[in-house]
C-alpha cells in the first residue's frame, strides 16, 4: 500500500487528471484554468499602487487564491505522505549532461546545488530565482497567460493566439536549455 | 458568506493539482531540463493529455450547452493576440528552464518544502508589477500623443 502511494505517476494518468481539471472548474462556477492570473490578483491585493492593471476588484477572482492555496497544500500532502523515496527517473543522458554541467545532487526535486537558501545572495542565487522569477512573472503576464492559461485551456477552446503562444514557450525554453543554461552553469562553476 | 463556502471546491481541486504535480514530477526541475533537451517523453505526454482531455471536456460542454453548478452559463472568452504574445512567451519559456517552474509549480515547489521558491515567488509577482507599471507609462505616452488604444484594451482584460 505504502509502495502504491509512494510510486510515481505514469504521464498518462497525470495529463488526464489535469486535463479534467479544465471541465471541473468551468462546471464548479465558469472558472478558466490558469494560474498566472494569480499573480495579478495578488498585486492588485497587494500592491495596486494606484496603476490601472491593478485597479480592478481581485475579490471577484478568490476563487483563485482558494486554488492556489489548495495546490501549496496539496504539494504538502503528496511530499509528506506520498513521497517517493527514489530520485526522479530522468534519462540518464540529462543526468549526464547536467553532471558535465556541474549539477551533482539528483536525490530531489530540485537540485540542492542551486535550490538553497544559503544561495540566495550569490550569483546563481540571482540568477535562478531573482532573474528567473522575474522572467516567469513579465513573461507570462505579457504573454497573456502560462502553460496553463494558454497550452491547456487555450488549446483546449482552439485558440490559436494559445497555439502561437505556447510555440514561443517551447522557442524559449530550447534557446534556453540549449545555449543560455549551459554556458551559464559552466561559468558559476 | 456564501461565496466563501462556494470557494471550497477550488481549495478541493487546488489540493488535487498540487497532489498531481508532485506525483507525477512536474514540478521537478530536472524533467524540465530533460523536456527541453528532447530526451523524454514524460512532459510532453504530461501536456499532450491533458490538451486532448480539456479539448473533449470543453467540445462536450459546449455541445451539451452545459451550465454551471452555481447556474451561470459557462462563457469562454477568445484569446487575444498581439506582439507580447511572441516576446512575453519566449522570456517565460526561458525562466521557465532557469526556475524549473512554471506558475503553478512554483507554489507547488514552495508546499512540497521548498521554501527558498518564495523569492522565485516574489520575484515573479515583481516581475508582473513592473509590467503594470510598464503598461501605465505606455498609457501615459499614449494619451499624451492623442493615440488612446491602449487603456481601453487594458481594461477589457480582465
Amino acid at each position: 500500500m505504502l509502495e502504491l502511494l509512494q510510486r510515481p505517476w505514469p504521464w498518462y494518468l497525470a495529463g488526464f487528471m489535469i486535463g479534467l481539471l479544465v471541465p471541473a472548474l468551468l462546471l464548479l462556477g465558469n472558472k478558466k484554468f490558469g494560474i498566472s492570473s494569480s499573480f495579478r490578483d495578488i498585486c492588485a491585493a497587494c500592491v495596486p499602487a494606484g496603476l490601472s492593471f491593478f485597479k480592478y476588484d481581485w475579490r471577484d477572482n478568490l476563487w483563485n487564491i482558494f486554488f492556489l492555496t489548495g495546490a501549496i497544500i496539496g504539494g504538502f500532502i503528496a511530499q509528506t505522505w506520498m513521497q517517493n523515496p527514489a530520485p526522479v527517473a530522468i534519462n540518464p543522458e540529462t543526468t549526464a549532461a547536467l553532471q558535465d554541467l556541474g549539477i551533482q545532487d539528483f536525490t530531489g526535486l530540485l537540485p540542492s546545488d542551486i535550490f538553497t537558501w544559503e544561495n540566495l545572495f550569490s550569483l546563481k542565487g540571482l540568477i535562478f530565482f531573482v532573474i528567473g522569477g522575474f522572467l516567469v512573472g513579465f513573461g507570462t503576464r505579457y504573454a497573456g497567460g502560462c502553460t496553463s492559461g494558454h497550452t491547456i485551456m487555450g488549446l483546449a477552446d482552439l485558440q490559436w493566439p494559445s497555439l502561437v503562444a505556447s510555440m514561443c514557450f517551447m522557442a524559449g525554453g530550447f534557446f534556453s536549455a540549449h545555449l543560455l543554461l549551459p554556458n551559464i552553469l559552466k561559468w558559476l562553476n | 458568506m456564501k461565496t466563501f463556502k462556494a470557494n471550497y471546491g477550488y481549495l478541493i481541486a487546488g489540493v488535487l493539482f498540487g497532489i498531481i504535480f508532485v506525483k507525477a514530477e512536474i514540478i521537478s526541475w530536472f524533467r524540465i531540463q530533460e523536456m527541453f533537451r528532447l530526451e523524454s517523453i514524460h512532459m510532453y505526454g504530461v501536456i499532450g493529455t491533458a490538451v486532448v482531455t480539456g479539448m473533449v471536456s470543453v467540445f462536450l460542454i459546449k455541445k451539451f450547452k452545459l451550465k454551471a453548478l452555481n447556474g451561470e452559463a459557462i462563457v469562454l472568452k477568445p484569446k487575444k493576440f498581439h506582439r507580447g504574445v511572441i516576446i512575453g512567451g519566449f522570456l517565460f519559456g526561458i525562466g521557465w528552464t532557469f526556475t524549473g517552474a512554471c506558475p503553478g509549480p512554483l507554489y507547488v515547489q514552495i508546499g512540497s518544502g521548498y521554501t527558498v521558491i518564495l523569492v522565485t515567488l516574489i520575484s515573479a509577482l515583481s516581475g508582473v508589477w513592473i509590467y503594470g507599471w510598464w503598461k501605465e507609462r505606455e498609457i501615459a505616452g499614449e494619451i499624451k500623443k492623442g493615440t488612446g488604444t491602449l487603456a481601453p484594451r487594458l481594461k477589457q482584460q480582465k
